[in-house]
């Protein structure tokens, strides 16, 4: 067929939001010419269940477990940023050992997000024989995870001013034992994932994100991370025990010498954090100093001290897929907060898809997407994405707008 | 490397898979015939694999060590637990329980306990069995 006769308009795919291909719902809109991705629009809101309206008839402890909720694999950051808020906003002092033990549990929890995405990225390649390795790794983690915290994914772990459960001297042999059994299956993975042909023919030069854009666009997490920008809670603030760790914020650069921000960076980026949390999770085993678990073991009497509180805290916690901020105000009248607000990870790293899956082909899309870790329930807040624009619906808007819905159907 | 999973692979056939064929090797065709089956000592159940130490199961409840303060009501996220005001004593429908283990810890008598009970599926949220009194 001759250049002229080609057709050049380009077609729209609708994909989502409910899918065979996506695991949760959100709604593509692709602009395509052939194979080729020219446009993509992203839009959002899908399942938005009102979890800080919720949160706002609950006493803080009770709010822990509802943060909990928000997602079921970041399950142990969305209380761990409440409580850093609260925290700040109530001035609590935690023990010294219970920060180690925070890092523990938090570091505990990025091995199992990235080996679970380490899986779902070889699953989305067709490489399913990878997920299953994976995922065998990723259930030791879990096993470890319900030995230390008493449930594999719900841990109820967090609490203001500490921790719930302490690791005792008893229960070390086993940690160390498993941090071990990580260690040898590491290499394993690594060799598989940096050296194997399939891996580095589907992920190599795919999926682009430019520094600049990375920057631009607020990515957070690996997915700016592996687009060298060094940003990283851990080491820009000090929180829990990471001030006396050593802590580095690590990028591709560190293995390969080069950036280029394409999938195969990020998946080498999650493998070096998950080294990297090995590691802490040693470091802090080593140094946990003994001591208190909790600043108040008596409930009641804390809740006074935070009922007592007028003011506003932020916590911001570097969870696996990237920063995770919670801003709590309290009014110091009654027990529950006043507001909260969530901002989780994905939320940032939505708007890099765009730059990311144009130019790409359509068999590229999932492993792209699946490259920044996304997770639509977490994200799904008050924000309303129409058109690609991004708006907040005020009271007086969401008023009329129903005002104008029931003129409507009364015609 | 090309194939750097294909030794694992093969490894793979001769081993033991991880899983855990619970309740049977394969998935019984009518449940309620097995379960019978269980009962008359024709089919056997493969155990589940024992939860850890320090499992957050079923809520263990002494009632005789309760004083009736109300506090894990107050301190219960998700609501599962009614106060009698006649006894003053509490129940709890498990139907609705998180297993957060919160209530143990405001407990100041400590009447409450997790046990490591987990298989609670029921088609009936107020079965006897999802209600601690």
């Amino acid at each position: 067929m001759s250049e002229e006769t080609t057709t050049k308009t380009s077609y729209h795919i609708p994909v989502g939001p409910i899918h065979p291909a996506l695991k949760e719902p959100v709604y593509f809109e692709f602009e395509l010419s052939g194979e080729r991705i020219i446009d993509v629009t992203v839009k959002l809101g899908h399942v938005h269940r009102g979890v800080e309206w919720a949160g706002m008839r609950r006493n803080p402890i009770q709010v822990l477990y509802l943060a909990e909720r928000i997602c079921g694999i970041c399950s142990y950051c969305h209380p761990a940023a409440f409580t850093l808020a609260v925290e700040n906003a109530a001035d609590i002092k935690v023990p010294e050992r219970a920060e180690y033990l925070r890092v523990i549990q938090a570091e505990l929890e990025r091995i199992c997000s990235h080996m679970l995405w380490a899986g779902v990225a070889a699953h989305e390649i067709g490489f399913d024989t990878v997920l299953y390795f994976t995922w065998q790794i990723r259930e030791k983690a879990l096993d470890l995870t319900e030995y230390l915290t008493g449930n594999r994914v719900t841990k109820g772990i967090m609490t203001i001013g500490g921790i719930r459960r302490d690791i005792t001297s008893d229960m070390l042999p086993r940690v160390k034992r498993d941090m071990q059994f990580f260690k040898d299956n590491f290499e394993k993975l690594r060799h598989i994932f940096l050296d194997d042909k399939t891996v580095k023919m589907r992920s190599q030069n795919a999926g682009i994100l430019k520094k600049d854009d990375a920057i631009k666009l607020c990515a957070v997490g690996p997915t700016t991370r592996a687009s060298g920008v060094k940003k990283d809670v851990r080491t820009g603030e000090s929180y829990f025990a990471y001030g006396d760790l050593d802590v580095k914020c690590i990028t591709p650069k560190d293995l390969t010498g080069t950036v280029n921000g394409d999938v195969y960076d990020r998946i080498i980026q999650r493998l070096l954090e998950v080294k990297q949390a090995i590691e802490l999770i040693e470091q802090c085993i080593d140094e946990m100093p003994a001591g208190d678990i909790v600043s108040e073991p008596k409930i009641p009497k804390l809740m006074n001290q935070i009922k007592k509180v007028e003011g506003e805290g932020v916590g911001r916690h570097e969870a696996p897929r990237g920063e995770v901020i919670h801003y709590v105000k309290l009014d110091g009248k009654s027990d529950h907060p006043y507001t909260w607000k969530v901002r989780a990870p994905t939320y940032n790293n939505i708007l890099p898809w765009i730059p990311m899956l144009k130019g790409e082909q359509i068999a590229d899309i999932p492993i792209v997407a699946a490259s920044t870790d996304p997770c639509m329930s977490c994200t799904n807040r008050v924000a309303v994405v129409k058109d690609s624009k991004r708006y907040e619906l005020t009271k007086e808007q969401l008023h009329k707008l129903s005002i104008e819905k029931t003129r409507r159907l009364m015609k | 490397m090309r194939f750097s999973m294909l030794s694992s692979v093969f490894a793979q056939m001769f081993k033991k898979p991880w899983t855990n064929k619970f309740p049977a090797k394969y998935a019984p065709s009518n449940t309620t015939q097995f379960l019978k089956d269980v009962k008359d000592g024709k089919a056997e159940i493969i155990p589940p694999i024992p939860p850890e130490k320090g499992f957050r199961g079923k809520i263990q409840y002494d009632k005789e060590k309760c004083i009736g303060c109300k506090l894990c009501i107050k301190y219960c996220p998700c609501e599962a637990i009614e106060f009698k005001p006649k006894e003053k004593k509490i129940k709890i429908y498990l139907a609705r329980c998180c297993f957060c283990s919160q209530c143990n810890d405001v407990c100041p008598t400590n009447c409450l306990t997790m046990g490591e009970e987990f298989l609670l599926a029921d088609a009936d949220p107020y079965s006897k069995d999802l209600i601690v009194e």
